[in-house]
């Protein structure tokens, strides 16, 4: 691979609010700094300094173990102060609204905050009032954009390269920032979309994402390169969207049977938590064709880009 | 300042009463709180002693507007809105009359309530208000309320405002009763189940917010219902606010067959669409929600054509506490009485609409429909009159909007045209200086 001088990569913007907006430049930039973070975390000494003296608050509306664990690592193997905040949901039945807590936060000066919220487009809401940086760790079913990052790095070490592979995504479309913000990157590198799921899992309008629709596995992994599952958010489902769950997997569960619709060797890979049983059996998830492990470990190479590219461009950085 | 009631001429004006399709240059000389006559040369005959001579230098002179559907927070929530702030809004906005909604609390569910709002609104308010009263009592969809007394009090028609009544027994018995005593009953027709954690039109732009949709079977299934059940009972019924070319298709169906039904569409869905929304704007979070660019088109085309009766503002004042959230968890509603009209005359200005469709929706038709004595300048109606210059370009600032609440959805908007006079009963309750 051609080599450009990486490590002087700036994400010349405030925030990392989702993939939309970001040129396949940038998307480039970031995926070829957390390789050398991949690098960097597989040594015994893990430690940068180049977030030195940054304070950095995990914000999470929402519970996540993944993600927020990951983002505190990111953070402080790049050397900032790790803050994790946990808000429940009882501390905003106390009345103290998402701007509140902004305008709250806002006055410790943190560099960089990672915040992860339940509703679409609070992400945005809560950075329009804060002075520091923003990363977008997953606002309702709009976008979560180091997921679409890590996994786009994971597919590219696998591959070498993300342009012209067929990318099926299956199941819950309807609630997933996963599979949007997935749709917008893979699109914008060149890459085919298809989301595989039944009708009531599908938003009206998906179509006109620039993605290939289907509705049943056989036809949905036909030539695919990549199977990326999808958790069921049984919490999200507060409609029948599906009869149960054991028809659920029996049509839409990804088994070494329908794996085999795929292209042969086809890669395997679920964002977590993963619903053994539900949307994928253990034989697959923990298969010779699954890389869902190392979509972790990408995760956390990902994620300390992320940081390091915002913090360049930081007052002072 | 404003005058009291010294006979008023209002002179060089193109007058348009829809009433009575007249669109004249001429003068219009009101008297007693009462129109005396509109027609050429009033002032070279000589008017009264003591009258205000107003040259309007060609300014258009038409009815007041009567704004069949605004929530105002009197009783209850007068810190959104009281009836006197709402008035202010409405007479700057050329609103002479306003039908206020049984929404508060409590429900305008019982005469003593109507009572109240009315004298309430003779006490505080600048502009005429009628409310409208509930349908079932408490806004529960259950229980009819006593649509007799209610009337006879001074309600005006009868709806759960923003509620859907889903029982059909329900809307049935309410139709069949209400038709004895000639009341109106003004419906809300959206589905709850298939509106559902919905927040915004479905399709294309709801699926890239990751916003869940709100289909608009949703409001046409409540209206064919409705529909259905008027021709059972042959009931007065009003479709408070359709958004949509398949709810345009059963009215049609349904007016054809002689049925006694009529709608309104909002001014939002009229000069908006879904794509206005942006990124998450929650002041343009609506119920029903603003529809795609086609749907929006063809209501104008159905407001021209007369399928479709009125134009209202749907006037909700939100606060910061219910605005400013994630758009899902933000309270539907935008204000719009004080730029019903001015948003209206864009749509004039782009060629879409003529004034006197848009005039006649805002003031005659809805006067009409509610059996009240405004919406023309007909000799003895009451001086109810509004002079607009539709010309006149200028930017919204909502710190300048005279409604408590500030979530319109033409923040910051350029506009064409204001209402430089507001007269309700014969006195001048707002003057643009």
């Amino acid at each position: 691979m051609n080599i450009a001088p990486k490590s002087s990569f700036v994400l010349s913007r405030r925030h990392l609010l989702g993939i939309e907006g970001l040129s396949r430049e940038e998307i480039l930039g970031l995926l070829d700094l957390a390789e050398e973070f991949v690098a960097l975390n597989r040594q015994i000494e893990k430690k940068r300094a180049s977030l030195r003296g940054r304070t950095q608050i995990n914000l999470f509306f929402e519970a996540s173990t993944r993600t927020q664990s990951s983002f505190e690592l990111a953070g402080k193997r790049l050397g900032a102060d790790v803050m994790n905040m946990a808000v429940s949901q009882s501390a905003m039945r106390k009345g103290e609204t998402l701007i509140d807590t902004a305008i709250t936060l806002n006055a410790m000066h943190p560099d960089i905050l990672v915040v992860r919220h339940h509703a679409s487009g609070a992400v945005e809401l809560l950075a329009s009032k804060l002075d520091c940086s923003v990363i977008n760790a997953g606002d309702g079913a709009h976008e979560h954009p180091t997921q679409a990052l890590l996994d786009a790095l994971t597919i590219r070490r696998n591959r070498n390269r993300l342009e012209g592979l067929l990318v099926a995504i299956c199941g819950d479309i309807t609630h997933s920032r996963v599979a949007r913000s997935n749709i917008l990157l893979l699109n914008s590198m060149g890459a085919r979309v298809r989301v595989v799921a039944p009708s009531t899992l599908l938003p009206v309008g998906i179509e006109r994402l620039g993605v290939e629709v289907a509705r049943d596995m056989r036809e949905g992994l036909a030539d695919a390169d990549v199977v990326m599952m999808l958790r069921l958010q049984k919490e999200r489902m507060n409609g029948s969207y599906v009869p149960s769950m054991s028809e659920y997997f029996h049509y839409f569960g990804l088994d070494e049977k329908k794996l085999a619709y795929a292209k042969p060797g086809a890669l395997v890979m679920h964002p977590g938590p993963m619903n053994r049983g539900v949307e994928i059996d253990s034989a697959v998830a923990d298969g010779a064709q699954s890389v869902i492990r190392e979509q972790v470990e990408m995760g956390v190479a990902v994620r300390m880009a992320v940081l390091e590219a915002l913090s360049r461009n930081l007052p002072n950085a | 300042m404003l005058s009291d009631r010294h006979p008023i001429l209002l002179a060089n004006a193109r007058i348009i009463d829809p009433s009575r399709d007249l669109d004249i240059t001429g003068d219009l000389l009101i008297a007693d709180g009462v129109i005396r006559e509109a027609k050429k040369g009033i002032g070279a005959a000589g008017v009264p002693e003591g009258t205000d001579v107003v040259d309007c230098r060609g300014k258009l002179v038409a009815p007041g507007l009567v704004d069949m559907r605004a929530f105002i927070g009197e009783p209850g929530a007068g810190h959104r809105e009281t009836l006197a702030s709402a008035s202010q809004a409405a007479a700057a906005g050329g609103v002479t009359t306003i039908i206020c909604q049984p929404d508060t609390s409590p429900a305008i569910d019982n005469p003593a309530t109507v009572d109240f709002v009315l004298r309430r609104a003779r006490d505080t308010a600048i502009v005429h208000v009628h409310p409208m009263a509930a349908l079932t009592k408490g806004l529960g969809g259950q229980e009819m309320t006593e649509i007799g007394l209610l009337k006879a009090a001074g309600a005006v028609a009868f709806t759960d405002g923003e509620k859907t009544v889903e029982n059909a027994q329900v809307m049935r018995r309410a139709l069949t009763y209400a038709r004895d005593f000639g009341a109106l009953i003004v419906h809300h027709t959206e589905d709850k189940n298939l509106v559902g954690d919905g927040v915004m039109n479905e399709g294309e732009f709801a699926a890239r917010l990751g916003l869940l949709g709100v289909p608009k079977a949703a409001e046409t299934v409540v209206l064919e219902r409705d529909l259905r059940l008027v021709a059972l009972t042959d009931g007065r019924y009003h479709a408070a606010s359709i958004t949509c070319g398949e709810s345009l298709e059963v009215l049609r169906r349904a007016k054809d067959d002689g049925l006694n039904v009529t709608a309104s569409v909002s001014i939002n869905h009229l000069a908006l669409n879904e794509n206005d929304i942006g990124p998450y704007r929650t002041f343009l979070k609506m119920s029903p929600p603003l529809r795609a660019e086609d749907d929006r088109k063809l209501m104008v085309d159905a407001l021209s054509n007369g399928l479709v009766d009125v134009v209202m503002s749907d006037h909700n004042p939100q606060d910061v506490e219910t605005k400013r959230l994630p758009f899902a968890e933000a309270a539907p509603g935008a204000i719009g009485l004080e730029t019903m009209l001015v948003a209206g005359l864009r749509l004039v200005h782009n060629g879409e609409l003529d004034i006197k469709v848009l005039l006649r929706a805002m003031s005659t038709r809805p006067a009409e429909l509610l059996g009240l004595s405004g919406g023309t300048l007909k000799s003895g109606a009451p001086a109810d009159v509004i002079v607009i210059d539709p010309e006149v370009p200028w930017l919204l600032d909502p710190a300048e909007l005279k409604s408590k609440c500030k979530n319109t959805p033409f923040d910051e908007a350029r506009m064409q045209g204001r209402v430089l006079r507001t007269i309700v009963g014969g006195r001048t309750v707002y003057e643009y200086v």
